[in-house]
């Protein structure tokens, strides 16, 4: 395909094309009705004129004869304009008018005709056409009234000179500006075309050109970025996770070959097998909560999962999911304070919701007693939870008295598989918080890590349904300041 | 208890059918959706352990079929899709209960006999009793050799799930599932800490106790007199 024919195969030169036709054929009927209509006009005109000459010369025949009427001609005749008079006797000579020769079919005709006359001009003499009404009078004569009607063939060539030339300058312009038009967004097509095939080679890095007009072309490929902005934060989420699972994986993985192994090195003893036996169990059970819990993430972050959205009340959940926990942080030596609050609708899924708010609870209480609780002898450090609304977002907060995050740590610890120092020594997968993250991600939310003075202060926040809350400021801080020592 | 095992792996197929064999049930196997769906239409079976990926017909399309023909067999779905939406999918499919691979034996065992135990007409009692433990589902109170025992309503909630299954092993997933109605993984040992609240309100100043820990499976409760 040739780079013409690929232009002309272009949507905006067809539609150039049909654009052209559409006018053009418009232009013929505007211009051709016009014409039409003027000529009818003119020719009106022309009857009434001649038959207002001819009732005048009438009166003059019929009051005074042919002289009267040779002279009355002979008056007009005198008077310059389009009319033309001629009165004849039957040799064909003329007795008076301004018409001189007069050819034969002219001569022998009756009624209107049209003809062609003579009639000195400028240098030489001009052939021109005529309309008239011929007479025979008693004797031979002949009356011949008419008029030069050469203008209206004028008019008539010209409006037909000006409609070719008017067409031609507009199918000139029409594919001109068609074929100009097109290759300027054939060479931006084509741009993108090249771009999107070296993103499909691989290379994700790659963008499609935006050149800041803000049209449609613009805008679809700013929302195309947007999507390949996405797909490349998606993949590297995806290497990533690749990554961890070679590493996260394959440590539990070994060491579970590793004591098998040693289980079958070792002497036989059913006691001594049975205990390998269920160590590995426990270490392959290990496994598998990492690996659902990877799985979980990642159909989150794809965006696959929750699609049993319901409108829930937040505030119940949190007290729900608390009263779950309560037992265990009362033996981990915590107070787990959850807070009612009115009632605060979320559009989500009641699942993972429950499983988010789960997962931020089990990590207050883990690191919640961390020898860092400020509690002060006697009382136990406390683990809070409510949920508030703030700013039409649903707001559920889980407050511990541990040693909370180091800031630069803060958006560390979101992703897959960190931990930190601090917490090795609890069981855990160091997945929980990217859980939560993703979950809040799905739902439209955020999580953030705050200082809860001393202490970490977790806020999964979420768009209300609808601004459907009952709650309001005054409650936010009436929540805080309970939480917060004096 | 006649257990129907639908399942298209022969490993998995045959460990099923040994463990079955061990537990004291008599278990069948068919390797795809056709002949599973034969067998449960042509014998009586207790209960249906349906892999999701079948060949042939697939897993749900045999549940739905038997739902179909008014065979009403509880069955248990197995599947490697853990999701929220698959369960509810399967549930929805005619499905009794969901299975997430891979699984313990145990889980599978205790949730199979909670399934048979479930056909038996159900559930005109207002009233279960295990030894000197008695529970009234309609005035809401429990109380033990006569004596009134308080629980807070969640506790009241456990309590009657485990008398419902009274004399099975429950694991606690499936507490977890029945009495709190989350379908995800808590992480820390929550359900051992409501159960061991439980066991100190009806066990702890009697003799003989009810509420009996089983070694990696569950919980049961029993009447050990017996």
């Amino acid at each position: 395909m040739t780079a013409l024919t690929k232009l002309f195969r272009t949507t905006t030169f067809r539609l150039s094309l049909t654009y052209l036709a559409l006018f053009s054929a418009a232009a013929i009927v505007a211009i051709s009705y016009i014409y039409w209509n003027t000529t009818v006009l003119l020719t009106q005109q022309l009857h009434q004129t001649i038959d207002a000459e001819l009732k005048g010369l009438a009166e003059q025949y019929r009051a005074g004869g042919l002289n009267r009427l040779a002279s009355t001609v002979a008056e007009r005749s005198e008077t310059p304009g389009n009319s033309l008079y001629l009165v004849a006797d039957a040799s064909e000579r003329r007795v008076s008018g301004n018409l001189s020769a007069v050819s034969p079919e002219l001569w022998n005709s009756v009624g209107p005709v049209e003809f062609v006359y003579s009639r000195p001009a400028p240098g030489g003499v001009e052939q021109r056409l005529a309309y008239a009404n011929v007479f025979r009078l008693p004797g031979g004569y002949r009356l011949i009234v008419g008029r030069d009607i050469e203008d209206r063939r004028e008019l008539a060539r010209m409006v037909r000179s000006a409609m070719l030339w008017g067409l031609g300058v507009m199918a000139l312009f029409g594919i001109g500006g068609g074929y100009w038009v097109s290759r300027k967004l054939l060479a931006r097509i084509d741009a993108i075309a090249t771009t999107t095939r070296t993103i499909m080679e691989g290379d994700l890095s790659g963008r499609l050109p935006v050149n800041g007009s803000g049209d449609e072309l613009d805008r679809l490929a700013e929302s195309l970025n947007l999507m390949l902005a996405r797909i490349e934060q998606l993949m590297a989420g995806l290497r990533e996770v690749s990554d961890n699972i070679a590493h996260d994986l394959k440590t539990p993985l070994s060491r579970l070959r590793n004591r098998v192994e040693a289980a079958l090195r070792e002497p036989y003893g059913e006691a001594s097998y049975r205990e390998a036996l269920e160590r590995t169990i426990e270490e392959a059970d290990g496994l598998i909560k990492t690996f659902n819990a990877l799985l979980s993430i990642a159909r989150l972050e794809a965006g696959a999962a929750g699609e049993s959205r319901e409108v829930l009340d937040v505030s119940a959940l949190v007290g729900d999911v608390a009263e779950l926990y309560e037992p265990v942080a009362e033996e981990r030596g915590l107070v787990l304070r959850a807070e009612a609050s009115k009632p605060i609708l979320v559009r989500g899924d009641r699942q993972l919701l429950g499983q988010a708010i789960a997962n931020l609870i089990d990590n207050a209480i883990k690191y919640g007693d961390g020898g860092f609780a400020s509690g002060g002898a006697g009382s136990r450090p406390e683990v809070g939870v409510h949920a508030e609304t703030k700013g039409g977002n649903a707001e559920i907060i889980v407050t511990d008295r541990g040693p909370g995050v180091p800031l630069a740590d803060r958006g560390r610890v979101l992703d897959r598989f960190v931990r930190l120092e601090a917490s090795r020594s609890e069981p855990g997968s160091g997945l929980g918080l990217s859980l939560v993250a993703a979950v809040a991600r799905l739902h439209g939310g955020s999580l953030r890590l705050e200082d809860n003075h001393p202490g970490l202060r977790v806020v999964l926040s979420l768009p209300t349904n609808g601004g459907v809350t009952g709650n309001g400021a005054a409650d936010h801080d009436g929540h805080l300041v309970e939480i917060r020592p004096a | 208890m006649r257990v129907l095992v639908i399942e298209d792996d022969q490993e998995t197929a045959a460990f099923l059918k040994r463990a079955l064999k061990e537990s004291g049930h008599v278990a069948e196997h068919a390797a795809d959706g056709h002949t599973g769906l034969d067998l449960a239409r042509a014998n009586v079976y207790d209960v249906l352990i349906v892999d999701r990926m079948l060949p042939k017909c697939e897993g749900l399309a045999v549940i739905a079929a038997l739902r179909a023909d008014e065979i009403r067999t509880p069955a248990l779905i197995l599947s490697a899709l853990g999701e929220v939406d698959d369960r509810v999918k399967g549930l929805r499919a005619g499905g009794d209960d969901y299975l997430t691979k891979p699984y313990a034996f145990s889980e599978l065992l205790a949730r199979i006999e909670a399934l048979a135990r479930r056909t038996s007409p159900e559930e005109a009692h207002t009233r279960f009793v295990v030894g000197d433990l008695v529970l009234d589902r309609l005035s809401h109170k429990v109380a033990r050799a006569g004596e009134p025992i308080m629980l807070q309503p969640r506790e009241f909630r456990l309590l009657e799930y485990l008398m419902k299954h009274a004399g099975q092993v429950v694991t606690r997933t499936m507490l977890l599932e029945n009495v709190w109605d989350y379908h995800f993984d808590p992480q820390t040992n929550v359900i051992d800490v409501h159960i061991s609240r439980l066991r100190s309100k009806i066990d702890k100043s009697f003799t003989s106790p009810l509420l009996h820990t089983v070694r990696g499976a569950g919980y049961t409760i029993r009447d050990s007199a017996h």
